[in-house]
């Protein structure tokens, strides 16, 4: 048989063996049977050698256009197959994607509402430059009461109000505390100082402004009061500030807290035992449509007590009244948040109901911060 | 306390509303609680005459009226009232008209029995002035037709509704918020004639002496008493019955509605005896432990020797200053009186009323302090009521015993005022405020003497005097400052436990538990179930018998929520807390804890139905010990369950041997049946204030990062060890093997059952070396190798599986 003829008998076998490859692994076997080292075209392209001279020229010429033809073939048919596979795959990987996913947003956790508003009250005193500050909620007498110029036989100190602890080994008479007062004295006495009492904030020298946040206890149990609750109180202690920066102080945290541009407060001169002159504060606000807006209309709401820290009290905390003096104010925590985000239940606050947490928690990266704005 | 607006402008000299007297009132501190006017729904009601009266010719008792009711034309009008004549003025309403004591409203042309009636003549009850329903009011000849039946009655008028801080006994009398209104600049003051009034003959009775020994409590200063001879008791006249109904007291007779008037009206109050029911002559002492009183609210009161009574042969009259009794209560038929005005101690005033319950006028008027200077001057106003309205004598007063005025002098420098709240008034502006109230300011220049008016006993001190001043500026017109930033950075505002809060919170849930909020007290069972229940953590008056204890755990709370939700409806629960215990009374026995369980499992087909189980705890907790900056693996791992987990499956983390911060593992099956929870609970603690704080640190630099070059090499081996035998001591042995190559051993296969012994498991190592300066030859790395399997075998006398 001439070359020619077997050229053209290998190249019409290659393209029919092609032709006929149905996958990957069979164009493969083509491609060895004629490309391999021991395939078709490469034992023709070894007969070259022993042509002689003048024919070799010409038949590695043809010889080797055969393996480029066959090359491409097989490769064209080759990529043909890969794709097909990669398609048949890809078909057989399909999913639903209509499958709920288990992180449904529902399991994600929620903050409860008081951490959340304490957290929004931080990021809002930080920013004016004041620390956090905490004490103990069991308290002895004298921090809850004695210090604060509460007088003996106050009502606050009967047992319908306030909660006593049983007896201790130590005789010292101790109390539930019904504020978060018992932390201004605390702060300004410096007895936060102690070791081992890391919750309590780092001790402070005038200028004191600081805002503490807590648990606090009274002896009353109905639809609009729980035994526990909490409050926020702040106290600014130096050499000048008085009513005029305390208003300011209020002002301007009320607007921040709930992202109005504008309040209107009413002070009115009031009474409480540790303060002097004392002050009670409304919020002007809107009642009509069934919830409450802050920042409109013309029902007053009653929001805080406040005042100058009465003189006793510092004495109590031994500081001058005569050099020393500043302002100090409480609210209540589970109060305004309730104002701010609408729930109407105290009682809610503290039942661990998954369908209120939900509800009304937050997610857990709502941040409150300025920057980024107090809620989302 | 309540008033009329009448009231107040009988004291007070003013055309300002009811509104602008509200906003005064509440800017000085006398805080409005409401202003209501309950006769303005009676404002329609007209006075009218019926011009002819005839029978119904259908009816036995009704008539038909032609009513003048000043519109012009006559009104047809059918009335059923027997007391329906001619002639009769009476009151009338059009129709439209909303009849409040029949709770419904006129209908036009309405026709009863064939007549037509166009409105309606009106009971008293009808109007809801009285129970009186037998017939149409009947008016006086002279009343105007067409007039405002209101105006005509004079039951116009605000009430007037303001609550009294503890401190201002001074305003708990219409007369002493009239002084302040006054001084605020509302008005003028009328002074109240007080003086003395003749004594018609001799007191039958003798002043009352105190009996009290040495050191013995003593609510009583002062007596003032006046017996009143032959006066006529009796229903007051309609004015005063009118002034004591429009603030809610229910009139009961002349004599016991003027001891009101005054109590009211001045806030001073007084009692009244019937004096023929005295048997004796009437002392004032301590009650006798037990001694039974029978008060004029009608109930019977068991006395203690702390309580001051006005006692006569046969026990105590009246409950000094807290209440009357009912032995010697003044009737219709009472004709002698022995009128009581006394001075009493607010402090045991205060502490008797509490002790006994009662609330009554005269005890929240004298435990605010009533003014001294009226003791007598108080008997004199009431001595000329009781003779103006019930006749009779008035005898000579009796008295006893000695008032106390503090007759305090403030030294009062004036920039106390501005130091205190910003306002700047002038010196003169100062002293005119303060003059106004009653104060008498005496000295010049900076520093003056202010004489405390004996109304104002809360006033001591110069910072009350700062308050009086910016009371009537108004605390509104205190100009506002910013409170200027100190001078540097706000420092850091968090401690590090605020901060491992927040963050053990947002961490938690981001996990996927919702944080709760429950009670820091819990039952005495749960307490000491979770190692607490120490005696003086109980609470001495729990508000429930379920709420006792300080809580020692916060599991309790969580659980106990667990169940409700599970009551609920809800059994697949992922909740947390983060806040207090109380390990001790100390303040720093109270801890802060991070806290929380899962329980029940969503079944979802990405996961399958898997229960949650110990690893779902400690995930949770490695979770927050990394958000504080601990890695779980390299702290102390004790396979020691916590007093509440199930025995087997239970850990605690350590610092060193004696540091314990935290525990996880399930709760006890025993445990969780007795909140109803059947199946796994996967519950953690983590107690933060136990995780020391991170030490001060010169520079935040962190150390070098070394990145190695070379590429790791792992190695799996499965080793066959004792079942008892902790994961851990085989990371331990193979990680100690070497420690410079071997970077890293996890495991990532645990298997018992089907090729391995009973009693043992295995365990598939995966070691990781980390070649530093070349890389390592087959003979390194079979050398390792072996020494890896030697070091578990000598640790934990694992076998390589073969």
């Amino acid at each position: 048989m001439s070359l020619d003829a077997q050229i053209a008998q290998l190249r019409s076998e290659i393209a029919a063996a092609t032709d006929s490859a149905q996958d990957e692994a069979a164009i493969e076997a083509v491609r060895v049977a004629a490309l391999g080292k021991k395939g078709s075209v490469s034992a023709l392209l070894s007969t070259l050698g022993v042509l002689p001279a003048d024919e070799r020229k010409a038949a590695g010429a043809a010889i080797n256009g055969l393996k480029t033809e066959v090359t491409a073939l097989i490769e064209a048919k080759a990529a043909t197959l890969a794709e097909a596979a990669l398609t048949a795959r890809l078909e057989a990987e399909r999913v639903d994607v209509t499958l709920p996913i288990a992180a449904v947003p529902t399991a994600e956790g929620r903050i409860h509402p008081i951490s959340q508003v304490i957290d929004e009250i931080t990021a809002i005193f930080s920013d004016m430059g004041f620390s956090i500050a905490e004490g103990p909620d069991i308290e002895t007498d004298w921090y809850n009461f004695t210090a604060l110029n509460f007088p003996e036989g106050h009502p606050a100190r009967e047992m319908h109000d306030t909660f006593f602890m049983a007896p201790s080994p130590d005789g010292v008479k101790r109390v539930l505390r019904t504020h978060t007062s018992p932390v201004q004295v605390r702060t300004m006495l410096k007895t936060n100082e102690k070791p081992g009492a890391p919750y309590l904030t780092p001790a402070m020298d005038p200028p004191i402004r600081v805002v503490m946040p807590g648990r606090t206890y009274r002896h009353d149990s109905d639809q609009t009061h729980t035994p526990m609750f909490h409050q926020v109180e702040g106290l600014v202690i130096d050499k000048s500030s008085h009513i005029g920066q305390l208003r300011w102080v209020l002002e301007e945290f009320l607007k921040a807290f709930f992202e109005v541009d504008n309040v209107t407060l009413r002070f009115r001169p009031s009474f409480f035992p540790f303060t002097e002159p004392s002050m009670e504060v409304d919020v002007q606000c809107d009642r009509s449509g069934g919830e409450v807006k802050i920042g409109e209309g013309n029902d007053w709401l009653e929001i805080l007590g406040c005042g100058m820290v009465h003189p006793n009290v510092l004495r109590n905390c031994g500081l001058d009244p005569d050099v020393y003096q500043g302002f100090a104010w409480g609210m209540g925590i589970d109060r305004i948040a309730m104002l701010k985000y609408g729930m109407n239940d105290l009682r809610a606050f503290f039942d661990a109901d998954k369908r209120w947490l939900d509800h009304y928690g937050f997610r857990p990266l709502d941040l409150p911060t300025l920057f980024g704005g107090l809620s989302s | 306390m309540k008033f009329t607006l009448d009231w107040l402008k009988e004291h007070l000299e003013t055309n300002a509303t009811a509104d602008e007297i509200g906003v005064a009132l509440t800017a000085i501190g006398l805080e409005v609680e409401e202003i209501v006017d309950p006769a303005e729904k009676l404002r329609p009601f007209v006075v009218a005459q019926i011009v002819e009266a005839s029978d119904h010719p259908n009816s036995d008792h009704l008539h038909i009226c032609k009513v003048d009711a000043g519109t012009g034309s006559l009104i047809d009008v059918v009335c059923g009232a027997p007391n329906a004549r001619t002639g009769l003025k009476s009151v009338f309403a059009f129709p439209d008209t909303y009849i409040p004591g029949k709770d419904f409203t006129l209908k036009a042309g309405v026709v009863i029995r064939g007549a037509p009636s166009n409105g309606m003549l009106c009971s008293a009850a009808e109007l809801e002035l009285s129970n009186d329903h037998d017939g149409i009011i009947e008016l006086p000849a002279d009343a105007p037709i067409g007039a405002s039946y209101v105006d005509y009655a004079r039951l116009g008028g605000s009430v007037i509704d303001i609550s009294i801080t503890p401190n201002r006994g001074d305003a708990t009398g219409v007369y002493g918020v009239a002084r302040d209104l006054a001084a605020y600049g509302v008005g003028t003051l009328k002074p109240t004639d007080m003086s003395k009034v003749p004594s018609q003959g001799p007191s039958p009775i003798a002043a009352l002496p105190h009996q009290f020994a040495e050191g013995e409590p003593k609510a009583i200063r002062k007596f003032a008493g006046r017996v009143f001879r032959g006066i006529k008791n009796g229903p007051s006249p309609e004015w005063l019955q009118q002034r004591l109904k429009a603030v809610g007291l229910r009139p009961i007779n002349t004599v016991v509605d003027i001891t009101n008037l005054v109590s009211l009206g001045w806030g001073r109050p007084l009692h009244a005896y019937d004096a023929d029911k005295i048997v004796g002559q009437p002392v004032l002492r301590n009650a006798k432990p037990g001694e039974s009183f029978d008060a004029l609210d009608n109930k019977i009161y068991a006395l203690d020797a702390s309580m001051t009574v006005i006692a006569d042969d046969l026990g105590p009259l009246c409950l000094g200053g807290v209440m009357g009794g009912i032995r010697s209560g003044c009737t219709d038929d009472t004709t002698n009186v022995l009128m009581e005005c006394a001075s009493w101690d607010p402090d045991l005033i205060a502490q008797t009323g509490r002790k006994t319950g009662i609330v009554s006028d005269a005890r929240y008027r004298l435990e605010r302090s009533v003014d001294p200077a009226l003791t007598e001057p108080g008997l004199e106003l009431a001595t000329r009521l009781v003779l103006e309205l019930c006749g009779g004598e008035a005898l000579e007063p009796v008295i006893s015993g000695e008032d106390v005025f503090p007759n305090t002098v403030v030294e009062f420098p004036l920039g106390e005022v501005r130091r205190l709240t910003g306002l700047d008034p002038a010196p003169d502006e100062i002293v005119a405020i303060l003059t106004r109230l009653g104060f008498v300011v005496e000295g010049t220049g900076e520093v003056r003497q202010v004489k405390v008016p004996s109304w104002r006993p809360d006033v001591t001190m110069k910072a009350d005097l700062a308050e009086e001043v910016m009371r009537m500026v108004g605390v509104d017109n205190v100009p506002k400052e910013p409170l200027v930033r100190l001078a540097h950075v706000a420092p850091r505002m968090l401690t590090v436990l605020q901060n491992r809060r927040r963050i053990s919170r947002r961490t938690l849930a981001a996990r996927g538990l919702d944080e709760a909020v429950t009670w820091s007290f819990i039952s005495a069972p749960e307490a000491e179930r979770f190692g607490g229940g120490k005696p003086e953590l109980k609470l001495a008056n729990p508000i429930a018998s379920e709420l006792t204890d300080m809580r020692p755990s916060l599991l309790p709370g969580l659980l106990a929520a667990a169940e409700r939700n599970a009551n609920r409806g809800f059994s697949d629960l992922k909740i947390f807390e983060v806040g207090q215990v109380f390990l001790s009374i100390a303040p720093d026995g109270q801890h802060t804890y991070a806290s929380g369980l899962r329980f029940g499992t969503a079944r979802h087909w990405q996961q399958g139905a898997g229960k949650v189980s110990v690893f779902d705890a400690k995930a949770d907790i490695a979770a927050l010990l990394d958000a504080m900056g601990h890695d779980i693996d390299k702290l102390q791992l004790v396979a020691e369950p916590a007093s509440w987990s199930h025995p087997g499956r239970g850990g605690r983390i350590q610092l060193g041997p004696k540091l314990i911060i935290g525990w996880f593992g399930e709760v006890h099956p025993s445990l969780a049946a007795q909140y109803n929870l059947t199946g796994p609970v996967a519950a953690f603690e983590l107690d933060l204030d136990a995780i020391p704080e991170p030490r001060k640190k010169t520079t935040r630099t962190k150390p070098l990062l070394k990145l190695a070059d070379l590429m790791p090499v792992s190695r799996d081996f499965a080793f066959l060890v004792d079942r008892a035998v902790p994961a851990a001591n085989l990371l331990k042995a193979a990680k100690n093997a070497d420690k410079g190559l071997i970077s890293d051993v996890s495991v990532f296969d645990v298997f018992e059952g089907k090729g391995v012994p009973e009693g043992k498991k295995s365990l598939g190592l995966a070691v990781t070396l980390q070649p530093t300066d070349k890389t390592l030859t087959d003979e390194e790395i079979e050398k390792i190798s072996a020494s890896v399997i030697a070091a578990v075998t000598k640790a934990t006398g694992g076998v390589l599986r073969a």
